[in-house]
Protein backbone atom coordinates (compact mmCIF):
# COMPACT_ATOMS: atom_id res chain seq x y z
CA UNK A 1 0.00 0.00 0.00
CA UNK A 2 0.95 3.24 -0.56
CA UNK A 3 1.17 6.50 1.42
CA UNK A 4 0.30 9.16 -1.24
CA UNK A 5 -3.41 7.01 -1.31
CA UNK A 6 -3.58 7.66 2.29
CA UNK A 7 -3.14 11.18 2.17
CA UNK A 8 -5.95 11.82 -0.22
CA UNK A 9 -8.41 10.12 1.94
CA UNK A 10 -10.89 12.00 1.91
CA UNK A 11 -14.74 12.60 2.16
CA UNK A 12 -17.12 12.02 -1.00
CA UNK A 13 -16.87 14.27 -4.33
CA UNK A 14 -19.36 16.90 -4.84
CA UNK A 15 -22.67 16.33 -4.89
CA UNK A 16 -23.30 17.10 -8.75
CA UNK A 17 -20.56 14.74 -9.94
CA UNK A 18 -22.70 11.61 -9.29
CA UNK A 19 -26.37 13.25 -9.51
CA UNK A 20 -25.71 14.66 -12.73
CA UNK A 21 -24.83 10.91 -13.86
CA UNK A 22 -28.31 9.64 -11.50
CA UNK A 23 -30.54 11.67 -13.32
CA UNK A 24 -29.75 11.32 -16.51
CA UNK A 25 -29.88 7.45 -16.75
CA UNK A 26 -33.73 7.35 -16.64
CA UNK A 27 -34.47 9.25 -19.34
CA UNK A 28 -32.42 6.93 -21.14
CA UNK A 29 -35.06 4.31 -20.20
CA UNK A 30 -37.69 6.34 -20.84
CA UNK A 31 -36.79 6.78 -24.77
CA UNK A 32 -35.79 3.24 -24.71
CA UNK A 33 -39.00 2.40 -23.81
CA UNK A 34 -41.31 5.00 -26.18
CA UNK A 35 -38.84 3.15 -29.14
CA UNK A 36 -40.19 0.16 -28.09
CA UNK A 37 -43.60 1.55 -28.02
CA UNK A 38 -43.04 3.42 -31.34
CA UNK A 39 -41.29 -0.05 -32.73
CA UNK A 40 -44.10 -2.61 -31.67
CA UNK A 41 -43.71 -6.15 -32.74
CA UNK A 42 -41.45 -5.97 -35.46
CA UNK A 43 -38.39 -5.15 -32.86
CA UNK A 44 -38.68 -9.19 -32.76
CA UNK A 45 -37.70 -9.69 -36.57
CA UNK A 46 -34.08 -9.61 -35.66
CA UNK A 47 -31.38 -8.50 -33.89
CA UNK A 48 -29.45 -6.75 -36.31
CA UNK A 49 -32.24 -3.83 -37.19
CA UNK A 50 -31.26 -0.23 -36.36
CA UNK A 51 -34.16 0.23 -34.22
CA UNK A 52 -33.23 -2.66 -31.76
CA UNK A 53 -29.53 -1.27 -32.46
CA UNK A 54 -30.75 2.02 -30.89
CA UNK A 55 -32.87 0.42 -28.09
CA UNK A 56 -29.65 -1.99 -26.83
CA UNK A 57 -27.07 1.00 -26.94
CA UNK A 58 -30.09 3.65 -25.40
CA UNK A 59 -30.52 0.92 -22.17
CA UNK A 60 -26.13 0.14 -22.09
CA UNK A 61 -24.58 3.43 -22.89
CA UNK A 62 -27.53 5.49 -21.52
CA UNK A 63 -29.10 4.19 -18.52
CA UNK A 64 -26.36 2.10 -17.44
CA UNK A 65 -23.24 3.82 -18.36
CA UNK A 66 -24.79 7.14 -16.75
CA UNK A 67 -25.46 5.42 -13.38
CA UNK A 68 -22.50 3.10 -13.63
CA UNK A 69 -20.00 5.96 -14.48
CA UNK A 70 -21.54 7.86 -11.74
CA UNK A 71 -21.61 5.63 -9.18
CA UNK A 72 -18.27 4.59 -9.97
CA UNK A 73 -16.69 8.13 -9.85
CA UNK A 74 -19.12 8.17 -6.05
CA UNK A 75 -17.63 4.85 -4.72
CA UNK A 76 -13.47 4.63 -5.30
CA UNK A 77 -12.70 6.87 -2.77
CA UNK A 78 -15.13 4.40 -0.34
CA UNK A 79 -14.18 1.21 -1.88
CA UNK A 80 -10.85 1.90 -3.20
CA UNK A 81 -9.64 4.44 -1.09
CA UNK A 82 -8.97 6.21 -3.62
CA UNK A 83 -10.95 9.22 -5.52
CA UNK A 84 -10.71 10.42 -9.33
CA UNK A 85 -8.45 13.64 -9.57
CA UNK A 86 -10.50 17.06 -10.48
CA UNK A 87 -13.75 14.98 -10.08
CA UNK A 88 -16.31 18.32 -11.01
CA UNK A 89 -14.03 18.74 -14.08
CA UNK A 90 -13.74 15.13 -15.43
CA UNK A 91 -17.58 14.61 -14.88
CA UNK A 92 -18.64 17.66 -16.72
CA UNK A 93 -15.99 16.38 -19.29
CA UNK A 94 -17.51 12.91 -19.77
CA UNK A 95 -21.65 14.01 -19.21
CA UNK A 96 -21.10 16.51 -21.56
CA UNK A 97 -19.45 14.23 -24.21
CA UNK A 98 -21.42 10.76 -23.17
CA UNK A 99 -25.27 12.61 -23.39
CA UNK A 100 -25.27 13.43 -27.01
CA UNK A 101 -23.53 11.32 -27.92
CA UNK A 102 -25.71 8.21 -26.96
CA UNK A 103 -28.78 10.30 -28.39
CA UNK A 104 -26.78 11.15 -31.88
CA UNK A 105 -25.54 7.14 -31.74
CA UNK A 106 -29.15 6.14 -31.33
CA UNK A 107 -30.08 8.36 -34.21
CA UNK A 108 -27.48 7.36 -36.41
CA UNK A 109 -28.99 4.02 -36.24
CA UNK A 110 -32.58 4.68 -36.57
CA UNK A 111 -32.05 7.13 -39.21
CA UNK A 112 -28.98 5.30 -41.20
CA UNK A 113 -27.56 8.91 -41.85
CA UNK A 114 -23.79 9.56 -41.67
CA UNK A 115 -23.13 12.20 -40.03
CA UNK A 116 -24.30 11.96 -36.27
CA UNK A 117 -22.91 8.70 -36.67
CA UNK A 118 -19.90 10.54 -37.01
CA UNK A 119 -20.39 12.61 -34.42
CA UNK A 120 -21.54 10.57 -32.14
CA UNK A 121 -18.22 8.53 -32.72
CA UNK A 122 -15.94 11.36 -31.41
CA UNK A 123 -17.81 12.10 -28.71
CA UNK A 124 -18.64 8.80 -27.39
CA UNK A 125 -15.02 7.72 -28.05
CA UNK A 126 -13.43 10.65 -26.18
CA UNK A 127 -15.93 10.61 -23.05
CA UNK A 128 -15.02 7.31 -22.51
CA UNK A 129 -11.43 7.62 -22.71
CA UNK A 130 -11.34 11.01 -20.67
CA UNK A 131 -13.30 8.66 -18.11
CA UNK A 132 -10.92 5.26 -18.74
CA UNK A 133 -8.28 7.76 -18.12
CA UNK A 134 -9.37 9.46 -14.88
CA UNK A 135 -10.86 6.16 -13.45
CA UNK A 136 -7.48 4.36 -14.51
CA UNK A 137 -5.14 6.17 -12.95
CA UNK A 138 -7.19 6.14 -9.13
CA UNK A 139 -7.37 2.51 -9.72
CA UNK A 140 -3.46 2.27 -10.02
CA UNK A 141 -3.01 4.31 -7.36
CA UNK A 142 -5.40 1.98 -5.13
CA UNK A 143 -4.13 -1.34 -3.42
CA UNK A 144 -4.26 -4.14 -5.59
CA UNK A 145 -4.74 -6.13 -2.95
CA UNK A 146 -8.47 -5.60 -2.78
CA UNK A 147 -10.47 -7.72 -4.51
CA UNK A 148 -12.20 -4.65 -5.50
CA UNK A 149 -9.71 -2.62 -7.13
CA UNK A 150 -8.97 -5.89 -9.17
CA UNK A 151 -12.49 -6.07 -9.87
CA UNK A 152 -12.73 -2.72 -11.41
CA UNK A 153 -9.71 -2.71 -13.04
CA UNK A 154 -10.51 -5.64 -15.19
CA UNK A 155 -13.76 -3.70 -15.55
CA UNK A 156 -12.36 -0.23 -17.02
CA UNK A 157 -9.86 -2.55 -19.51
CA UNK A 158 -13.41 -4.42 -20.54
CA UNK A 159 -15.06 -1.00 -21.29
CA UNK A 160 -11.81 0.34 -23.45
CA UNK A 161 -11.73 -2.90 -25.46
CA UNK A 162 -15.64 -2.64 -25.93
CA UNK A 163 -15.73 1.21 -26.73
CA UNK A 164 -12.55 0.15 -29.41
CA UNK A 165 -14.81 -2.60 -30.87
CA UNK A 166 -17.99 -0.34 -30.68
CA UNK A 167 -15.86 2.10 -32.65
CA UNK A 168 -14.35 -0.06 -34.83
CA UNK A 169 -18.22 -1.34 -35.91
CA UNK A 170 -19.50 2.23 -35.77
CA UNK A 171 -17.58 2.92 -38.38
CA UNK A 172 -19.40 0.53 -40.50
CA UNK A 173 -22.70 2.99 -40.41
CA UNK A 174 -20.55 5.75 -40.66
CA UNK A 175 -18.13 5.17 -43.72
CA UNK A 176 -20.27 3.07 -46.40
CA UNK A 177 -17.69 0.26 -46.26
CA UNK A 178 -17.98 -3.40 -45.81
CA UNK A 179 -16.80 -4.65 -42.35
CA UNK A 180 -16.13 -8.50 -43.32
CA UNK A 181 -16.35 -9.37 -39.43
CA UNK A 182 -18.85 -7.99 -38.44
CA UNK A 183 -20.66 -10.72 -36.89
CA UNK A 184 -17.33 -12.11 -35.03
CA UNK A 185 -16.73 -8.74 -33.85
CA UNK A 186 -20.31 -7.17 -33.00
CA UNK A 187 -20.29 -10.75 -31.03
CA UNK A 188 -17.28 -9.62 -28.63
CA UNK A 189 -18.04 -6.17 -28.93
CA UNK A 190 -21.30 -7.12 -26.60
CA UNK A 191 -20.21 -9.96 -24.90
CA UNK A 192 -17.06 -7.93 -23.44
CA UNK A 193 -19.64 -4.81 -22.59
CA UNK A 194 -21.79 -7.20 -20.82
CA UNK A 195 -19.99 -9.90 -19.32
CA UNK A 196 -16.82 -7.94 -18.70
CA UNK A 197 -18.12 -3.73 -18.35
CA UNK A 198 -21.11 -5.02 -16.53
CA UNK A 199 -20.41 -8.24 -15.11
CA UNK A 200 -16.75 -7.78 -13.87
CA UNK A 201 -17.91 -4.51 -12.05
CA UNK A 202 -20.98 -5.58 -10.33
CA UNK A 203 -18.93 -8.54 -9.16
CA UNK A 204 -16.44 -6.02 -8.20
CA UNK A 205 -18.81 -3.73 -6.34
CA UNK A 206 -20.81 -6.93 -4.95
CA UNK A 207 -18.12 -7.88 -2.74
CA UNK A 208 -18.56 -4.49 -0.23
CA UNK A 209 -21.70 -3.78 -0.60
CA UNK A 210 -23.73 -7.45 -0.40
CA UNK A 211 -22.08 -7.84 3.02
CA UNK A 212 -22.67 -3.60 3.82
CA UNK A 213 -26.00 -3.03 3.08
CA UNK A 214 -27.61 -6.43 4.96
CA UNK A 215 -25.01 -7.10 7.11
CA UNK A 216 -24.08 -10.80 5.30
CA UNK A 217 -21.14 -12.77 6.05
CA UNK A 218 -18.16 -11.83 3.32
CA UNK A 219 -17.67 -13.42 0.34
CA UNK A 220 -15.63 -16.36 0.22
CA UNK A 221 -12.48 -15.47 0.40
CA UNK A 222 -11.32 -17.72 -2.89
CA UNK A 223 -14.04 -16.32 -4.57
CA UNK A 224 -13.19 -12.99 -4.38
CA UNK A 225 -9.41 -13.67 -5.14
CA UNK A 226 -10.05 -15.40 -8.24
CA UNK A 227 -13.72 -14.70 -9.61
CA UNK A 228 -12.90 -11.64 -11.98
CA UNK A 229 -9.32 -12.35 -13.23
CA UNK A 230 -10.40 -15.90 -13.87
CA UNK A 231 -13.23 -14.22 -16.13
CA UNK A 232 -11.04 -11.69 -17.67
CA UNK A 233 -8.43 -14.28 -18.69
CA UNK A 234 -12.07 -16.54 -19.93
CA UNK A 235 -12.64 -13.27 -22.52
CA UNK A 236 -9.89 -13.14 -23.28
CA UNK A 237 -9.35 -16.27 -24.60
CA UNK A 238 -12.60 -16.61 -25.92
CA UNK A 239 -11.53 -13.31 -28.14
CA UNK A 240 -8.83 -15.32 -29.52
CA UNK A 241 -10.57 -18.09 -29.97
CA UNK A 242 -12.38 -16.50 -33.13
CA UNK A 243 -9.32 -16.32 -34.77
CA UNK A 244 -8.45 -20.52 -34.69
CA UNK A 245 -8.92 -22.73 -37.45
CA UNK A 246 -13.02 -23.72 -37.92
CA UNK A 247 -12.91 -26.94 -36.47
CA UNK A 248 -11.30 -26.23 -33.24
CA UNK A 249 -13.14 -23.25 -32.59
CA UNK A 250 -16.67 -24.45 -32.30
CA UNK A 251 -15.09 -26.74 -29.44
CA UNK A 252 -13.05 -24.15 -27.63
CA UNK A 253 -15.82 -21.43 -27.60
CA UNK A 254 -18.19 -23.86 -26.15
CA UNK A 255 -15.92 -25.01 -23.00
CA UNK A 256 -14.95 -21.31 -23.07
CA UNK A 257 -18.33 -20.19 -23.01
CA UNK A 258 -19.68 -23.02 -20.54
CA UNK A 259 -16.76 -22.21 -18.23
CA UNK A 260 -17.80 -18.25 -17.65
CA UNK A 261 -21.41 -19.24 -17.49
CA UNK A 262 -20.40 -21.79 -14.50
CA UNK A 263 -18.53 -18.84 -12.88
CA UNK A 264 -21.08 -16.22 -13.23
CA UNK A 265 -23.49 -18.94 -11.92
CA UNK A 266 -21.76 -19.69 -9.19
CA UNK A 267 -21.38 -15.81 -8.27
CA UNK A 268 -24.87 -15.13 -8.15
CA UNK A 269 -25.62 -18.14 -5.98
CA UNK A 270 -23.27 -17.06 -3.20
CA UNK A 271 -24.51 -13.96 -3.60
CA UNK A 272 -28.18 -15.16 -2.74
CA UNK A 273 -26.95 -17.51 -0.01
CA UNK A 274 -24.81 -14.75 1.46
CA UNK A 275 -28.25 -12.73 1.41
CA UNK A 276 -30.40 -15.19 3.22
CA UNK A 277 -27.42 -15.50 5.83
CA UNK A 278 -27.98 -11.55 6.33
CA UNK A 279 -27.78 -10.43 10.08
CA UNK A 280 -30.04 -7.63 9.62
CA UNK A 281 -33.79 -8.74 9.28
CA UNK A 282 -34.99 -5.79 7.62
CA UNK A 283 -35.78 -6.27 4.35
CA UNK A 284 -35.31 -3.53 1.85
CA UNK A 285 -36.45 -2.39 -1.80
CA UNK A 286 -32.66 -2.89 -2.96
CA UNK A 287 -32.09 -6.19 -1.26
CA UNK A 288 -35.04 -7.31 -3.52
CA UNK A 289 -34.09 -5.77 -6.37
CA UNK A 290 -30.99 -7.38 -6.34
CA UNK A 291 -32.38 -11.26 -5.73
CA UNK A 292 -34.37 -10.13 -8.78
CA UNK A 293 -31.12 -9.34 -10.43
CA UNK A 294 -29.26 -12.56 -9.73
CA UNK A 295 -32.81 -14.49 -10.62
CA UNK A 296 -32.72 -12.57 -13.81
CA UNK A 297 -28.68 -13.50 -14.19
CA UNK A 298 -29.46 -16.94 -13.54
CA UNK A 299 -31.99 -17.65 -15.86
CA UNK A 300 -30.10 -15.90 -18.87
CA UNK A 301 -26.83 -18.31 -17.88
CA UNK A 302 -29.14 -21.27 -18.20
CA UNK A 303 -30.87 -20.10 -21.58
CA UNK A 304 -28.02 -19.15 -22.98
CA UNK A 305 -25.79 -22.66 -21.84
CA UNK A 306 -29.44 -24.50 -23.28
CA UNK A 307 -29.11 -22.47 -26.36
CA UNK A 308 -25.52 -23.40 -27.29
CA UNK A 309 -25.89 -27.03 -26.71
CA UNK A 310 -29.64 -27.28 -28.31
CA UNK A 311 -29.31 -25.50 -31.44
CA UNK A 312 -33.67 -25.52 -32.11
CA UNK A 313 -33.76 -23.61 -28.35
CA UNK A 314 -31.80 -20.77 -29.69
CA UNK A 315 -33.74 -20.17 -32.78
CA UNK A 316 -36.66 -20.32 -30.53
CA UNK A 317 -35.05 -17.62 -28.31
CA UNK A 318 -35.39 -14.95 -31.23
CA UNK A 319 -31.72 -14.56 -32.04
CA UNK A 320 -30.57 -14.19 -28.30
CA UNK A 321 -33.19 -11.43 -27.50
CA UNK A 322 -34.63 -13.20 -24.22
CA UNK A 323 -31.27 -12.97 -23.27
CA UNK A 324 -30.65 -9.35 -24.16
CA UNK A 325 -33.65 -8.87 -21.94
CA UNK A 326 -32.91 -10.71 -19.10
CA UNK A 327 -29.15 -9.90 -18.62
CA UNK A 328 -29.65 -6.14 -19.18
CA UNK A 329 -33.59 -5.19 -18.39
CA UNK A 330 -33.53 -8.37 -15.33
CA UNK A 331 -29.97 -8.30 -14.45
CA UNK A 332 -28.12 -4.61 -14.82
CA UNK A 333 -30.73 -3.03 -14.67
CA UNK A 334 -31.97 -4.22 -11.25
CA UNK A 335 -28.84 -4.57 -9.70
CA UNK A 336 -28.31 -0.93 -10.90
CA UNK A 337 -31.41 0.31 -9.88
CA UNK A 338 -30.96 -1.25 -6.23
CA UNK A 339 -27.76 0.63 -5.79
CA UNK A 340 -29.30 3.93 -6.50
CA UNK A 341 -32.02 3.64 -3.97
CA UNK A 342 -28.98 3.22 -1.28
CA UNK A 343 -26.56 5.67 -2.65
CA UNK A 344 -28.93 8.32 -3.48
CA UNK A 345 -30.66 9.05 0.07
CA UNK A 346 -27.42 8.25 1.83
CA UNK A 347 -25.30 11.09 -0.50
CA UNK A 348 -28.20 13.40 -0.20
CA UNK A 349 -27.76 13.07 3.90
CA UNK A 350 -24.20 13.14 4.01
CA UNK A 351 -23.66 15.70 2.08
CA UNK A 352 -26.94 18.09 4.18
CA UNK A 353 -25.26 16.86 7.42
CA UNK A 354 -21.44 18.64 6.55
CA UNK A 355 -23.20 21.59 5.30
CA UNK A 356 -26.15 22.06 8.47
CA UNK A 357 -23.75 19.99 11.54
CA UNK A 358 -24.66 22.26 14.36
CA UNK A 359 -27.54 24.75 12.14
CA UNK A 360 -30.77 22.51 11.16
CA UNK A 361 -31.08 18.58 11.45
CA UNK A 362 -31.05 16.53 8.48
CA UNK A 363 -34.21 14.32 7.36
CA UNK A 364 -33.12 10.83 7.94
CA UNK A 365 -32.46 8.56 4.43
CA UNK A 366 -36.24 7.17 4.45
CA UNK A 367 -37.40 10.65 4.44
CA UNK A 368 -35.25 11.70 1.86
CA UNK A 369 -36.68 8.83 -0.49
CA UNK A 370 -39.68 7.46 0.91
CA UNK A 371 -40.07 3.42 1.10
CA UNK A 372 -43.62 3.44 -0.50
CA UNK A 373 -42.59 5.35 -4.24
CA UNK A 374 -39.30 2.95 -4.26
CA UNK A 375 -42.05 0.20 -3.89
CA UNK A 376 -44.23 1.20 -6.51
CA UNK A 377 -41.57 1.82 -8.82
CA UNK A 378 -40.48 -1.37 -8.26
CA UNK A 379 -42.93 -3.92 -9.10
CA UNK A 380 -43.38 -1.78 -11.82
CA UNK A 381 -40.11 -2.87 -12.58
CA UNK A 382 -40.90 -6.63 -11.65
CA UNK A 383 -43.76 -6.95 -13.84
CA UNK A 384 -42.11 -4.96 -17.22
CA UNK A 385 -38.86 -7.84 -17.27
CA UNK A 386 -40.72 -10.81 -17.42
CA UNK A 387 -43.47 -9.25 -20.14
CA UNK A 388 -40.30 -7.97 -22.13
CA UNK A 389 -39.07 -11.80 -21.90
CA UNK A 390 -42.00 -13.43 -23.01
CA UNK A 391 -42.97 -10.70 -25.50
CA UNK A 392 -39.74 -12.44 -27.96
CA UNK A 393 -42.52 -15.59 -27.98
CA UNK A 394 -45.44 -13.56 -28.30
CA UNK A 395 -44.82 -10.01 -29.81
CA UNK A 396 -47.49 -7.90 -29.26
CA UNK A 397 -46.81 -7.93 -25.62
CA UNK A 398 -44.06 -5.90 -26.04
CA UNK A 399 -46.67 -3.14 -25.88
CA UNK A 400 -47.95 -3.75 -22.47
CA UNK A 401 -44.01 -4.79 -21.33
CA UNK A 402 -42.61 -1.34 -22.92
CA UNK A 403 -45.71 0.49 -21.05
CA UNK A 404 -44.81 -0.83 -18.02
CA UNK A 405 -40.70 -0.14 -18.66
CA UNK A 406 -41.43 3.16 -19.43
CA UNK A 407 -43.41 3.67 -16.10
CA UNK A 408 -40.68 2.17 -13.94
CA UNK A 409 -38.81 4.86 -15.75
CA UNK A 410 -40.59 7.91 -14.88
CA UNK A 411 -41.27 6.81 -11.73
CA UNK A 412 -37.64 6.17 -10.71
CA UNK A 413 -36.80 9.69 -12.27
CA UNK A 414 -39.57 11.32 -9.90
CA UNK A 415 -38.37 9.67 -7.27
CA UNK A 416 -35.14 10.49 -7.84
CA UNK A 417 -35.72 14.42 -8.39
CA UNK A 418 -38.17 14.29 -5.17
CA UNK A 419 -35.08 13.37 -3.03
CA UNK A 420 -33.24 16.07 -5.03
CA UNK A 421 -35.60 18.23 -4.30
CA UNK A 422 -35.01 17.98 -0.21
CA UNK A 423 -31.49 18.40 -0.91
CA UNK A 424 -31.78 21.59 -2.72
CA UNK A 425 -34.31 22.70 0.25
CA UNK A 426 -32.50 22.32 2.95
CA UNK A 427 -29.02 22.82 1.41
CA UNK A 428 -30.65 26.59 1.39
CA UNK A 429 -30.48 26.60 5.19
CA UNK A 430 -26.67 26.60 5.41
CA UNK A 431 -24.80 29.37 6.35
CA UNK A 432 -23.76 31.14 3.31
CA UNK A 433 -20.32 30.31 1.74
CA UNK A 434 -20.34 26.50 2.51
CA UNK A 435 -22.57 25.50 -0.81
CA UNK A 436 -19.44 25.77 -2.52
CA UNK A 437 -17.59 22.84 -1.04
CA UNK A 438 -20.50 20.40 -2.29
CA UNK B 1 -0.96 -12.59 17.12
CA UNK B 2 -3.73 -9.85 17.31
CA UNK B 3 -2.76 -7.13 15.09
CA UNK B 4 -4.63 -3.70 14.77
CA UNK B 5 -6.63 -4.76 12.01
CA UNK B 6 -8.02 -7.80 13.23
CA UNK B 7 -8.78 -6.54 16.70
CA UNK B 8 -10.84 -3.10 15.54
CA UNK B 9 -12.10 -5.41 12.30
CA UNK B 10 -13.29 -8.16 14.99
CA UNK B 11 -14.48 -5.03 17.18
CA UNK B 12 -16.38 -3.94 14.11
CA UNK B 13 -18.51 -6.54 13.85
CA UNK B 14 -19.12 -6.85 17.61
CA UNK B 15 -21.02 -3.60 17.06
CA UNK B 16 -22.49 -4.61 13.76
CA UNK B 17 -24.07 -7.49 15.63
CA UNK B 18 -25.82 -5.05 18.18
CA UNK B 19 -27.10 -3.11 15.71
CA UNK B 20 -29.10 -5.42 13.90
CA UNK B 21 -30.20 -6.73 17.37
CA UNK B 22 -31.55 -2.96 17.98
CA UNK B 23 -32.83 -2.55 14.60
CA UNK B 24 -34.57 -6.06 14.93
CA UNK B 25 -35.97 -4.93 18.26
CA UNK B 26 -37.69 -1.63 16.91
CA UNK B 27 -40.26 -4.12 15.08
CA UNK B 28 -41.47 -5.26 18.37
CA UNK B 29 -43.71 -3.27 20.31
CA UNK B 30 -42.21 -3.02 24.09
CA UNK B 31 -39.99 0.17 23.81
CA UNK B 32 -38.21 -1.06 26.37
CA UNK B 33 -36.62 -3.73 24.58
CA UNK B 34 -36.06 -1.56 21.97
CA UNK B 35 -34.48 1.18 24.37
CA UNK B 36 -32.18 -1.67 25.76
CA UNK B 37 -31.52 -2.93 22.59
CA UNK B 38 -30.05 0.79 21.43
CA UNK B 39 -28.08 0.93 24.59
CA UNK B 40 -25.90 -1.80 24.05
CA UNK B 41 -24.93 -0.87 20.56
CA UNK B 42 -24.69 2.37 21.53
CA UNK B 43 -22.10 1.48 24.61
CA UNK B 44 -20.32 -0.58 21.98
CA UNK B 45 -19.65 2.07 19.65
CA UNK B 46 -18.75 4.89 21.81
CA UNK B 47 -16.29 2.58 23.42
CA UNK B 48 -15.18 2.07 20.08
CA UNK B 49 -14.64 5.26 19.39
CA UNK B 50 -13.08 5.67 22.31
CA UNK B 51 -9.97 3.06 21.33
CA UNK B 52 -9.92 4.82 18.43
CA UNK B 53 -9.82 8.52 19.22
CA UNK B 54 -7.93 8.09 22.80
CA UNK B 55 -5.79 5.65 21.77
CA UNK B 56 -5.01 4.59 18.09
CA UNK B 57 -5.51 8.02 16.71
CA UNK B 58 -2.97 9.81 18.52
CA UNK B 59 -0.30 6.88 18.39
CA UNK B 60 -0.83 6.84 14.60
CA UNK B 61 -0.50 11.01 14.41
CA UNK B 62 2.82 11.01 16.78
CA UNK B 63 4.28 8.51 14.33
CA UNK B 64 3.36 9.41 11.00
CA UNK B 65 3.45 13.33 11.68
CA UNK B 66 -0.54 13.08 9.63
CA UNK B 67 -2.70 14.84 12.14
CA UNK B 68 -4.80 16.68 9.98
CA UNK B 69 -5.23 13.42 7.11
CA UNK B 70 -6.79 10.27 7.19
CA UNK B 71 -7.40 10.45 11.18
CA UNK B 72 -9.19 14.01 10.76
CA UNK B 73 -11.51 12.54 8.81
CA UNK B 74 -12.46 9.42 10.86
CA UNK B 75 -13.32 12.06 13.15
CA UNK B 76 -14.94 14.01 11.78
CA UNK B 77 -17.26 11.10 10.80
CA UNK B 78 -17.25 10.11 14.15
CA UNK B 79 -19.13 13.77 15.15
CA UNK B 80 -21.34 13.01 12.19
CA UNK B 81 -22.24 9.25 13.78
CA UNK B 82 -22.53 10.92 17.22
CA UNK B 83 -25.28 12.90 15.46
CA UNK B 84 -27.28 9.75 14.58
CA UNK B 85 -26.96 7.88 17.75
CA UNK B 86 -28.47 11.01 19.33
CA UNK B 87 -31.36 11.65 16.40
CA UNK B 88 -31.99 7.60 17.39
CA UNK B 89 -32.37 7.96 20.88
CA UNK B 90 -34.56 10.93 20.33
CA UNK B 91 -36.44 8.75 18.29
CA UNK B 92 -36.89 6.04 21.12
CA UNK B 93 -37.95 8.71 23.50
CA UNK B 94 -40.60 10.10 21.12
CA UNK B 95 -41.98 6.60 20.35
CA UNK B 96 -41.58 7.04 16.72
CA UNK B 97 -40.59 3.71 14.96
CA UNK B 98 -40.18 5.38 11.63
CA UNK B 99 -37.96 8.15 12.08
CA UNK B 100 -35.88 5.60 14.23
CA UNK B 101 -36.12 3.09 11.72
CA UNK B 102 -35.03 5.75 9.23
CA UNK B 103 -32.20 7.02 11.64
CA UNK B 104 -30.72 3.41 11.99
CA UNK B 105 -30.79 2.85 8.02
CA UNK B 106 -29.15 6.37 7.90
CA UNK B 107 -26.73 5.52 10.49
CA UNK B 108 -25.97 1.89 9.15
CA UNK B 109 -24.39 2.83 5.56
CA UNK B 110 -22.44 6.16 7.00
CA UNK B 111 -21.10 3.17 9.57
CA UNK B 112 -20.71 0.73 6.81
CA UNK B 113 -18.69 3.20 4.78
CA UNK B 114 -16.74 4.41 8.00
CA UNK B 115 -15.80 0.75 8.33
CA UNK B 116 -14.66 0.01 4.80
CA UNK B 117 -12.61 2.99 4.77
CA UNK B 118 -10.68 2.11 7.93
CA UNK B 119 -10.59 -1.50 7.20
CA UNK B 120 -9.18 -0.73 3.61
CA UNK B 121 -6.74 2.08 4.98
CA UNK B 122 -6.62 3.60 8.13
CA UNK B 123 -6.11 0.18 9.51
CA UNK B 124 -3.64 -1.31 7.63
CA UNK B 125 -1.42 1.73 7.44
CA UNK B 126 -1.31 1.65 11.39
CA UNK B 127 -0.16 -1.79 11.34
CA UNK B 128 2.58 -0.53 9.71
CA UNK B 129 3.14 2.51 11.18
CA UNK B 130 2.74 0.69 14.67
CA UNK B 131 4.29 -2.52 13.93
CA UNK B 132 7.13 -1.71 16.42
CA UNK B 133 4.48 -1.32 19.64
CA UNK B 134 1.93 -3.25 18.13
CA UNK B 135 1.23 -5.23 21.70
CA UNK B 136 1.47 -2.15 23.67
CA UNK B 137 -0.60 -0.34 21.50
CA UNK B 138 -3.49 -3.13 21.43
CA UNK B 139 -2.70 -3.26 25.48
CA UNK B 140 -3.86 0.18 25.82
CA UNK B 141 -6.86 -0.40 23.41
CA UNK B 142 -8.23 -3.21 25.84
CA UNK B 143 -7.73 -1.81 28.61
CA UNK B 144 -10.41 1.39 27.76
CA UNK B 145 -13.51 1.25 29.35
CA UNK B 146 -16.76 1.09 28.47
Amino acid sequence: MKLEAGLSFSQAPPIRVPFRFFLSAPLFGLLAALLALWYGPSLMDSRWQPSVLALTHLMTLGFLGMAMVGAMMQMLPVVAGSPVAHPVGVARTVHVLLLPGVLLLAGGFLFGVHWPMRIAMVLLGSGFTVFAVAVGLSLKRASAANPTVVGMRFAVGSLVVTVALGLTLASNYGWDWWLIERVRLTNLHLTWGLLGWIGLLVAGVSYQVVPMFQLTPSYPKLLTRWLTTALFVLLLLWSVVYWLPEGVQEQVTLAVGLTAATIFTVFALVTLRLQLQRRRKQSDVTLLFWRFGMACLLLALALGVAGQVIPALDKMQGDNLVLAFLFIAGFAVSVVNGMLYKIVPFLIWFHLQSLLMGVARVPNMKLIMPEPGMRRQMWLHFAAVPALALSVLWPPLIYPAALLFGASMVLLEINLLNAFRIYQQNAKLAPKGDLSTT
Amino acid sequence: MDTISSYMTSDHHRCDELFSQAEAAASGKDWGTIATGLQGFLDSMHHHFKMEEEVLFPAFEEHTGMSMGPTQVMRMEHVQMRELFDAMSDAVKQQDRDEFLGQAETLLVMMQQHNMKEEQMLYLMADRALAGEMEAVLQQMRAVGA
